[in-house]
Order: structure tokens, then sequence, then C-alpha cells
């Protein structure tokens, strides 16, 4: 058995002796060109004219490229077409790629490109919130608005309410492999691209789009990534493209990679988020009736930020049944870099906004935000009545629309072959609406919660943690404590698994089973640390039943299997386990019937376990079996393939089933805040974490400390600023504060909940990568709770919770009492 | 110009610009690619390595400078054969997510604890006589690696079995 083992990463010791090979270390010819973009001063405005003399007669420059001189607009968007490789002579943002340079080093084409002569008329860019709203820029044509029931009408006659706003940052990936691509031409006029991707299916289409090529003339290959975190789904695109352009134009392979500088200037970011919320409940915390308004900056393009903005609002609930509720969400267009897929995909802010509003309920009530939390979560299946199931469909609204926005887009029968169809800002069909069993609840989109386990977890998870005793030890503390003040707070995430982009959830695997019994195993996921390759391995491993080591695992390569969707969404082990599965069951099954035969056995007797397999009173090898069918002339290769079933989504409408299934998770983060500098501390922390019956429990909760420690980071320390100029001013790691080995939780105490997916998953696990990310709120939720022991006000904590604004929130709450 | 340098015992001469970073001259040089270029900025110790036994971040290192000076990359320090303790003790703790952070936290707890074994104190340390490998020091020693994953919890684990291995 090799699934459910605690196994390390599948490249363990090329990692420690530094063999990993990631894209810089891959040996190109000599004669390969490096590769540098010239980049914009400005926020908004318009080229006035570009001298590039300098530039081309600098040492060592090759090549130089402006707009006019592409083969096309060599557009980078996954998903609006709006993100012409350079610069079309508007400028959008300060850091915009304006020209190309190719040079025969790297250091060559980055000194050269400072040496342009570029004249702008210089517009008043639009940079906040207020001035998108003011000058109506945003991406479709109004704010999206889905809700059920009467909001304003059950805040309005509630027993008790509260309004408030929230402001939440963004967040730099900062992966520490930074973007990266080579494209290396064919003697044929193909290419060979390899990108520090995400998503090499993308890659391929953008490529071959920018080139007008076909997508068989280009293969793109990825073995692993120094990190993505969601930062390479599209933001690889330029850099790819770039390569392409360059390798195509000169016949010589070009490689690109980002200065750190450059990367945090030019690539998008986590969206920030205002949340202004309403809410309307009981004495005891019932939550009768929730408004919430979402302002999201968007930056200069699309991007994906459509459906960010729409994960945002699918998980304004949380864990929480809200029976009357109104969420708006205006998706602005500002002039910044393109905000983009961060692990989460706005999940996290959705999720932010409703643990804001649950916290400042509690502090009204004075209650303990535990208590409130748990009163309204939803109802285990099947433990409610009908009246407050919410079974029948909820009704849906969405704000109107002018012809030509993403509404009419999306009505199309047939696919544009140009369209992004394997981006999540591509374009998707209506779906049916979902069923919804009797006594079930159901989220404000209408999916029935199912499987809802957040009671019971969160129950052992206070027991373990001793949440109520350190909460009273905590109270007792801060009594006798003037300057020093602790926190203690619980949160949990319930989180949708599966692309809302209904047609990504399927995948596809090849599996060859060769001769002597080894096994080579290729899928359309891609690694980027968060042990992808060891589970699909192990999947395959079990498949056969033979040791790990007899799977060979490869890079990446869109040659391999087409058609792949991006390593996101959490889904990489559930649609590429079960694409390899699929794969390994086909040739078993053919081997199966074939040694079946020869032994006068039944197929199904034949057993395949500890690297035998065994058919009748045959015991052989597996290679045994190999040469054996080999023989007898029995395919051992195969193509996987899985499709999630079950899930439909009308995004008009905001109604359907997007998710197969969640995630549930619940954290308590304890943390002491010094009141004269804002300095703080996470003390301890305890997690128990829904990872269903896990694949490799020890990758699984390398997974959970991780996403904890980065979500706590974009709530206190990771805090992204622009001045009035749009200019980004934290642009490395010297301005901008990640968490390192020393903000680590001084007690860290990970636990996986004991139980398997409802629904059939490869194993019954669950996906893993970004539902931990969430309970990162918890800590941010301890700082506002220590907040909460230094007056009689309720904090309104902003995050990231910087020193400096729990500094300003405790400045404006001393004199309020307490 | 030329420098002379002992990388992982060889001798090496190479021609480079003045400017040259010694990290982008074991990467692009010598084609030691284990050392990682992260921020190029000296914040995130992807590129630690050893000079003269110290532990250094080799993109803050000109090479003009260090003629005739020893130094000892992740290469050199042990081989998917013959690991060393630390090598090990990551293996065995799966201390790594996405690995480009590795081969610096290994060069620099490598320095680590020979600082500590030698008696240097940090600013944590309790005795600034005999400082001991604790969490705390480990957190404060090792802060100058960073890793975006977050491994931190096992990065401190294996460490600390090294650590035990080697008294």
């Amino acid at each position: 058995m090799t699934l459910r083992k605690p196994l390390p990463h599948d490249s363990a010791r090329q990692h420690v002796t530094g063999a990993a090979r990631y894209l810089d270390d891959i040996p190109l010819p000599a004669n390969a060109l490096h590769l540098a973009f010239g980049l914009s001063p400005i926020a908004r405005g318009r080229i006035a004219s570009l001298d590039l003399d300098a530039v081309r007669t600098a040492p060592g420059v090759v090549r130089v490229w402006t707009h006019a001189d592409l083969p096309s607009d060599c557009d980078c968007s996954p998903s609006a077409h709006d993100e012409p490789l350079l610069s079309d002579g508007t400028l959008h943002y300060q850091g915009q790629p304006v020209f190309l340079v190719a040079a025969t080093s790297h250091r060559a084409a980055r000194r050269a490109a400072l040496l342009a002569t570029l004249e702008t008329l210089a517009e008043t860019p639009i940079l906040t919130i207020e001035q998108a709203l003011d000058a109506d820029s945003r991406f479709e044509s109004g704010p999206v608005i889905w809700s059920r029931g009467d909001a304003a009408g059950a805040i309005a006659t509630a027993p008790r309410r509260v309004d408030g706003l929230l402001e939440m940052g963004g967040q730099e990936h900062f992966y520490l492999e930074g973007q990266a691509a080579a494209a290396l031409p064919q003697d044929d006029g193909t290419l060979h691209v390899h990108s520090s991707t995400q998503h090499p299916s993308e890659i391929q289409h953008k490529v071959a789009h920018a080139l007008h090529l076909a997508m068989h003339d280009v293969r793109v290959e990825t073995r692993r990534m120094g990190g993505g975190f969601g930062g390479k789904e599209s933001q690889g695109n330029a850099l790819a493209i770039a390569c392409a352009v360059v390798a195509q134009a000169t016949g010589r392979p070009a490689k690109m990679r980002y200065d750190r500088d450059d990367d945090f200037i030019i690539t998008g970011k986590r969206h920030d988020f205002r949340i202004r919320y309403k809410a309307g409940f009981d004495e005891d915390g019932h939550l009768l009736g929730i408004d919430f308004i979402h302002y999201t900056r968007c930056g200069w393009a699309q991007d994906l930020s459509l459906p960010v903005a729409d994960r945002a609002m699918l998980h304004a609930d949380n864990a929480y049944w809200l029976p009357n509720v109104r969420i708006e969400s205006h998706r602005l267009k500002t002039n910044t870099q393109s905000a983009t897929a961060y692990r989460g995909f706005g999940g996290p802010q959705g999720v932010l906004g409703i643990e804001r509003v649950v916290d400042h309920v509690a502090h009204v009530l004075n209650l303990d935000p535990l208590v409130v939390r748990q009163r309204n979560y939803y109802a285990p299946s099947g433990s409610v009545s009908e009246r407050t199931s919410g079974g029948a469909p909820a009704p849906c609204s969405a704000a109107p629309r002018t012809p030509g926005s993403i509404s009419e887009a999306e009505k199309q029968v047939v696919p544009d072959p140009e369209a992004e169809l394997t981006s999540r800002g591509g374009p998707q069909d209506a779906g049916a609406a979902p069923a919804v069993p009797a006594g079930v609840q159901t989220t404000p989109y209408g999916q029935p919660v199912e499987g809802f386990i957040l009671h019971e977890m969160t129950e052992r998870l206070a027991e373990r943690a001793e949440y109520h005793a350190r909460r009273a030890r905590i109270a007792e503390w801060n009594a006798a404590n003037p300057v020093l003040k602790r926190g203690i707070a619980l949160s949990p995430v319930k989180f949708g698994i599966s692309f809302t982009l209904t047609h990504l959830n399927q995948a596809g695997a090849l599996v060859h089973v060769y001769h002597d019994g080894s096994i080579l195993m290729n899928h359309g996921g891609t690694e980027m640390g968060q042990g992808l390759f060891q589970k699909v391995a192990q999947v395959a491993a079990h498949g056969f039943g033979v040791p790990l080591d007899a799977v060979r695992i490869t890079a990446t390569d869109t040659a391999k299997v087409p058609n792949t969707s991006a390593t996101a969404a959490s889904s990489g082990s559930d649609l590429n386990g079960a694409a390899v599965a699929n794969a390994c069951a086909a040739i078993r099954a053919r081997m199966a019937a074939h040694l079946a035969s020869v032994h006068g056995v039944e197929p199904d007797a034949v057993r395949f376990a500890d690297g035998r397999v065994i058919a009748g009173k045959t015991t052989m090898s597996f290679a045994e079996a190999a040469a054996l069918c080999y023989q007898a002339r029995i395919s051992l290769s195969a193509a996987g393939y899985y499709a999630t079933p079950e899930i439909s989504w009308d995004r008009m409408r905001g109604h359907g089933r997007p998710f197969y299934y969640f995630a549930h998770g619940a954290a308590v983060t304890e943390v002491v805040l010094d009141t004269l500098t804002g300095e703080n501390r996470i003390l301890r922390t305890d997690i128990l974490h829904d990872c269903g019956a896990s694949l490799n429990p020890a990758l699984d909760v390398g997974q959970i400390e991780g996403g904890y420690v980065q979500g706590a980071g974009w709530l206190t320390t990771e805090e992204l600023v622009w001045d009035d100029h749009g200019r980004l001013r934290t642009h490395a790691p010297s301005t901008y504060k990640i968490p390192a080995c020393s903000d680590r939780p001084d007690v860290f105490n990970v636990s996986l909940w004991d139980g398997e997916n409802h629904v059939p998953t490869v194993g019954r696990s669950k996906a893993v990568g970004e539902p931990p990310f969430m309970l990162g709120i918890s800590a941010f939720l301890a700082l506002s709770d220590a907040l909460a022991a230094c007056g009689d006000a309720y904090p309104s904590l902003d995050a990231p919770a910087t020193p400096e604004r729990l500094l300003a929130a405790f400045g404006s709450l001393r004199g309020t009492g307490g | 110009m030329k420098t002379t340098l002992t990388v992982n015992g060889e001798a090496h001469e190479v021609t480079h610009d003045p400017r040259r970073s010694l990290l982008d001259t074991l990467r692009d040089d010598l084609r030691l690619t284990g050392t990682k270029k992260g921020c190029d900025h000296g914040q995130c110790g992807a590129c630690t390595v050893l000079l003269n036994g110290e532990r250094v971040n080799s993109c803050l290192c000109l090479t003009a400078m260090h003629d005739g000076d020893e130094v000892t990359t992740i290469e050199g320090i042990g081989s998917p054969e013959r690991l060393s303790a630390l090598q090990k003790a990551f293996v065995e703790k799966d201390g790594y997510q996405c690995g480009f952070c590795t081969p610096g936290q290994i060069m620099s707890a490598t320095a680590m604890l020979r600082e500590i074994s030698e008696g240097a104190p940090s600013y944590v340390s309790d005795d600034l006589e005999v400082p001991k490998l604790t969490d705390t020091e480990m957190a404060e020693r090792m802060s100058g690696n960073l890793c975006r994953c977050s491994a931190y919890p096992l990065i401190r684990e294996a460490i600390a079995m090294a650590s035990e291995v080697s008294q």
C-alpha cells in the first residue's frame, strides 16, 4: 500500500544537494539570447516618443522590439484579450512592458533597457477605489449582485444591527523562484518552451496565438516551480511569449527571467478588497439578514479578476447559514498591476468579510465569538426542517448589463477557438440548478451543504486547544497587565472545491508500463512544492500494487497530455490523481484479462499486490507479468481521463452547484500585543484540518502549516504600498515583509481530522492547497481580540494589521473605557 | 579581470567583469546552479554559501574581492550518495516544499550549527558564554533564510535532528 503514507517529496535528494533543476538552471546552447523589458515610468498616459537608438547600440544587444515590430498583438491575457505584450501606445500602469531587448547576456539586456529615451504624455491615474467609482472605471457594466430572501427587510426588522467597513490589502506571491521562461526553436519551425508555469496548456495556447502557429507547433514543458501560489497561473504568459517571439525571429534560443524588483513591479498580486457590511441579528447572535458590498481593485487588465471576485462572493457565507443575504461586487479597473490568482482566489477575502461580521456581532452582544460562530454554523445534513433549509431554489438577481458585456460572451454556444478555453478567465455556459435533498440547508447560491463537519471539528479543536480555559485565563492576564495584551480567536473555514468554470474540471494522464515492469507516469498537473507528483505517483503505485520506486515521475509536457487545466483551485490531486488512477485501471484490466485466460481464472481474481501478480496458483513478479503481456501483444500504455461529476454553475444568476464538495478546517490562535509599539507575536496555534482520507499525511500537514503561515502573513506583515503616482514602493523583500523562520508560532499543533470525503474522490481524500490559507484569519482575529481588551469600542481593525496599524487602532480605542 | 577561487576544494581561475557577484560567478561561470538567486540583494538567503567557512549571501559578495578565498557550495557538502548530516535530516524530515530555498537553508544551517558549537552568541542567547541550540536560537539565527512555502516547522525539526546526530 502506497496510499495514505507520509512519504517525502518526490525530489528529496535533488533538493538537498542542489541538483534539482529549476528553469534558470537548465543549460542552454551558447548562442542563447537573454531578454529584458523596458518599463513604463508612469501609471497612466501615452507614449509621446520612444528613442531606442542607444538601446540598439548598447554592448551585447542583438535586437529590440516595440509593439509595431511584433508579429501580432502578442496578447498575454487569460481572459479578455486586453494585454498586448508591449504597450500599443497607451500606458496603463507603472511597470508595464513598453519594449523588449534581446542581448547576449542577462546583464547586457537589463543594462541596455535602461538606455531608452521615453517621453510620455501623463494623465491622472485611477488608483483608489474612490477614484475608480467616480470615473465608473470597472470591468463588466455594473456590479454583480447575488441575493437570497430579503436582506434589507430582515436587517431593518432585526432586534440588533451592526454595520462596518473592512479594508484588506493585497499580497505579493513572492515565489522564491521568480518568473522565468525559455524557448528553443526547432528545425521545423516549431518551438519547445520551458516555462515556470502552473498552466502549460495556457502558455502553449498563448504562444501559438501570438505567433500564428497551431497548438501542435508549440510544446511546453514544466518540471517544477520554485513556488507558484497562483502567481504562475497567468503571469508567466508574457515571458514565454517574449521568448517565443525572439526565438522565432532570430532562430536562437531565448531565455527571460525577471529580476526580483521587476517581478514585483510587473506582475499581478492578490486582489485587495474593501468590504462594507450591514447585519441584523437577534439577542443570541443568530444572523437574520446580511448585506455585503465588495469593492476590489482589479488593476489595469481583466486577467482572472471576474472569477476571483465571484469566488469572494461564493465564500461570503464561509460556514454560516444566511437566510437573507445580498452580496454586491464591484470589479474596479485601476492603473495598477493587474491583480491575479493567489491561493484562495478571492475566497479568503470573502471569508474574512463574514468572520469580521460574526466577530463584530459577538462584541456587540458581549458573547464569546466562538459561541456566535457555532450558533450560525450550517446545520448538519438532514437535521433541519423545511422551513429553515432554504430547499427551494433561491431567487437570485444580477445587475442589468449592456450588450457586449461578459453576459453576451457567455451566451455563445459554439466556442471561439481564439477564446481562452483552458483559462479560468474563459467563457462559461449557464448550468442547471442543483437538486436539494430534503432537510439540507443551501448556500446563498443554492448549493446544498452536505457533509458539513464543522460542528464536530470545532468541538474537538476547542477541547484540544483548551480554548475556553485559555480565554478565561487571558481575560485575567489582560486585567493584570496594562501594556502587553493577549488575544485568542478560533476561526473556521469551509472552502468550495472545484473550478467555478465548470468545464475546467477535467484532467488527463498518460501511463506506460515497460516490459521490465517499470512505470512511467505523466499527467496535466504541475509541481510547485505542494507534493502533487508524489501523491499522484502513490496513486499509480497503488494501482499496480508496486513499490513507489517502480514509478518514474516526468515533467508536465503538453506533448504528452493535451488540453490541461491550470494546477490551481486546489484541484491538482483530485483531478490528476483520478486521471492517473483511470489510466492504471485500464492497463491493469488488460493485464488481468490476459493472465486470467492463460491461468484459467476469472480476471477479477487476478491480484496485484506487493510488487507481485497472483493469478490462480501462479505468482509472478510485476515485471514478469509485464513481459508476458508484452509478448502476448497486450498494450501496456493508456491515456487516462477524469471529469468531475455533478457540478453545474450559472454564473449570471449566481446559482448552482459550482463545487463538488467542501473542505473544512479550524484554527485557534493566541497572540500577544505590545500596546506601546504595536509589536506582536503568535504564541500558540492549534489547527484541526479536514483532508478527507489523506493521500499523504506528511505532505498535507506541510500544506496546512504553510498555508496558515502565509495567510497570517497576508493579514499581519505583508503590506503593499503604492504612492500617489501609482508607483509600487514595496518591490523587494527589503520593504515587503513575508514571514520568516522566527514568525512561526511558538507552539504549533496541527492535526488532521480523521474522516473521509463523503463524495467519491481519489481514495476519499480532499483537496488541501488553498483551504488552510484561511486559517490564518484566526491570527488577525486574535490581534483584534487583544485590542478589544484595550477599550469598550469594537476595534474595527483593518488588514494587514501591521504594528503601525495596530498602534493606530490602539490609539483610537484608548479613551473608550477598558 | 581575473580572480582565483577555491570552490569545493577545486581551484578555479575566472575571468570576469569587476562588478560580477560571487553568485553569478558560481552559477554562470562555474555552472554550480545549486546556489539559487532569489532576490539578488541579500534579503532572502537562497544564495547562502560558505566563504572561508563563514556563511554569506553570495549575491552581496563581489568576486573581485575574494581572490584566494575558499568557497563551499551545496554541491560541496555532500552528494546524493553521500549526504551530510543536515542533508540527511532535511530528507528525513521533508524540510521543504518547492525546494528552491533548500540549498541556502542547508548552507546557512551548516554554518549556524558550527557558530553555536564555537560559542558565538546571538541577541536572543540567555547565556552569552555557552549558547545552546534552543528553538528560539534557531528561529533567530535562521531568520535570514526565507521559505515562502513556510516549511519552517520541518526545517527547524531537520536542523534539530542534525544537531543531535552531530553531538
